[in-house]
């Protein structure tokens, strides 16, 4: 079988969310480390140096070429199985109890993965444009990144945006980390709650808290004092 | 017992269907549902209307025939159940139940609440048998299978096809059916030498018949009257990746 016939296969195509969902959170997690150092009360020097550290890295310019081309797998392939799996039930049912045997989430990836989309297009239009494209920001003598932040957090809507999108996002991954391990082959009863239960600390407790924490500690005031 | 039941009809497959309403009483609790149904055609039948279609051979759980979509789940609100053990003590006095046929694009409705399950049947001639000439019974522990392989290739062979795992599932995705008797050949030592071609032409035909894509949310497991789990669908997916990365 030629590999184009296998990633067009049904079990292909999961391996490729699986595979770019975990990518995508190996991303998370050292995004998650950039963030925590904004609560040094350094003045923002090391989250400024990790920054400057990333961005004039090479294998970090590389590995950020697939995490772009992961974002685009992922997406174009959960368009494409969607609607294949609509399609395949023409005549709905009249009533249809799924409630009872699966639960919400794990059945709508589709709305939460289209909200955490639509928060990536924010996001990135926010902070990553004018630092890394535009060049309005983070320059000399231009205001820094982390003055950005702590001034982009001092509206509420923002902040509200945040951190439903990271509840959004540990309630996609709750369903998709473990679901990700499945597709692998990896669910042997053994290890099985195991993984799920990992999959949940880290969602909601790792990635969920972890994300949503910044804003709010920003918008109190307690983060930033010294920026 | 009184009951109001909305029952699909349907002429053909090629005509549109709906729910039309039947009042029927003196159903006893200690009926099959399937009982209940012979007995509400009888009396369609002396008033001359036509009888329901449905689905049933063995009646007594085992061969899958029996198909029909109770009140929003696969085989009625009981767990690991097909609608032919299901009793009328399930429901109460006086309810209304909706009876609608499976429904996915791989599952046609032939009539009524009757689906044409032959998509099924077509994935396992892709690959769901075991060529070598097996024989007489051999004697017993000439060919060694380990016990835990035993006990676990018999969990995944005690589907009876039925469908529901279709049914149920939001996607219509027949993983669950097809990765039980992928795992019930590939963990014994006669369906080893065809395993990859076997998990690989089923899965290609599993495609083409139109089922949706797996997306893990478990609810096959849930409705599934024999009670297989989804570590098969892990397993089948272990299988197919392994095939193709080997073949
Ligand atoms: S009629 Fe055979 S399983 Fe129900």
């Amino acid at each position: 079988m030629t590999i184009d016939q296998y990633i067009n296969s049904s079990i292909g195509r999961k391996t490729v969310m699986a595979a770019t969902g975990l990518f995508l959170c190996v991303f998370l997690i050292e995004h998650l480390y950039s963030n925590l150092l904004l609560l040094f009360t350094d003045g923002g020097v090391a989250f400024t140096e990790w920054s400057h550290t990333l961005v004039h890295s090479m294998l970090i310019r590389l590995i950020e070429i697939f995490l772009f081309l992961a974002i685009v797998l992922h997406v174009v392939q959960a368009i494409y199985i969607t609607k294949q799996n609509r399609e395949s039930r023409p005549v709905k049912y009249a009533v249809y109890k799924v409630d009872q045997t699966s639960s919400w989430f794990s059945r709508n990836m589709g709305i939460t993965g289209s909200l955490i989309f639509f928060f990536i297009v924010v996001h990135m239009w926010q902070f990553f444009v004018p630092y890394r494209i535009m060049d309005t920001v983070g320059g000399e003598g231009q205001t820094n990144v982390a003055q950005t932040i702590k001034e982009a957090f001092h509206n509420p809507w923002f902040v509200l945006l945040y951190v439903g999108s990271s509840a959004f996002l540990a309630f996609h991954l709750n369903h998709g980390f473990q679901s990700a391990f499945t597709t692998f082959g990896m669910n042997a009863k053994k290890y099985k709650s195991l993984i799920s239960l990992f999959g949940s600390f880290f969602a909601f407790v790792i990635i969920g808290l972890g994300f949503s924490i910044i804003p709010i500690l920003f918008y109190f005031g307690i983060a930033g004092k010294t920026f | 017992m009184n009951l109001t039941l909305k029952i699909w009809r349907q002429k053909n497959s090629k005509e549109e269907g709906k729910l039309v309403t039947y009042q029927v009483d003196g159903i006893s609790k200690e009926m099959s549902f399937l009982e209940m149904f012979d007995v509400l055609n009888e009396r369609l039948v002396a008033k001359n209307e036509e009888p329901i279609a449905f689905d049933h051979d063995c009646r007594e759980g085992i061969c899958g025939m029996c198909s029909m979509h109770i009140n929003g789940r696969p085989h009625g609100p009981w767990t690991r159940t097909t609608v032919c053990q299901l009793h009328m003590r399930a429901f109460e006095d006086g309810e209304t139940i909706v009876i609608e046929p499976w429904r996915a694009k791989g599952f046609p409705v032939i009539k009524d609440l009757m689906v044409d399950r032959s998509a099924f049947d077509r994935i396992m001639a892709a690959g769901g048998f075991v060529s070598v000439n097996t024989g007489n019974a051999q004697d017993a522990n000439c060919l060694p299978v380990p016990k835990a392989d035993a006990d676990e290739s018999f969990s995944a062979a005690a589907c009876i096809g039925c469908g529901a795992c279709v049914a149920s599932c939001k996607n219509s995705s027949a993983m669950l059916f097809v990765s039980a008797k992928v795992s019930q050949m590939a963990l014994l030592p006669q369906g080893k030498v065809e395993r990859k071609d076997r998990v690989m032409n089923m899965v290609k035909q599993m495609d083409v018949e139109g089922f949706g894509n797996c997306t893990n949310t478990g609810s096959c497991e849930s409705v599934c009257p024999k009670g297989i789990s989804l570590h098969h669908i892990a397993r089948m997916n272990r299988e197919y990746l392994l095939a193709n990365i080997t073949e």
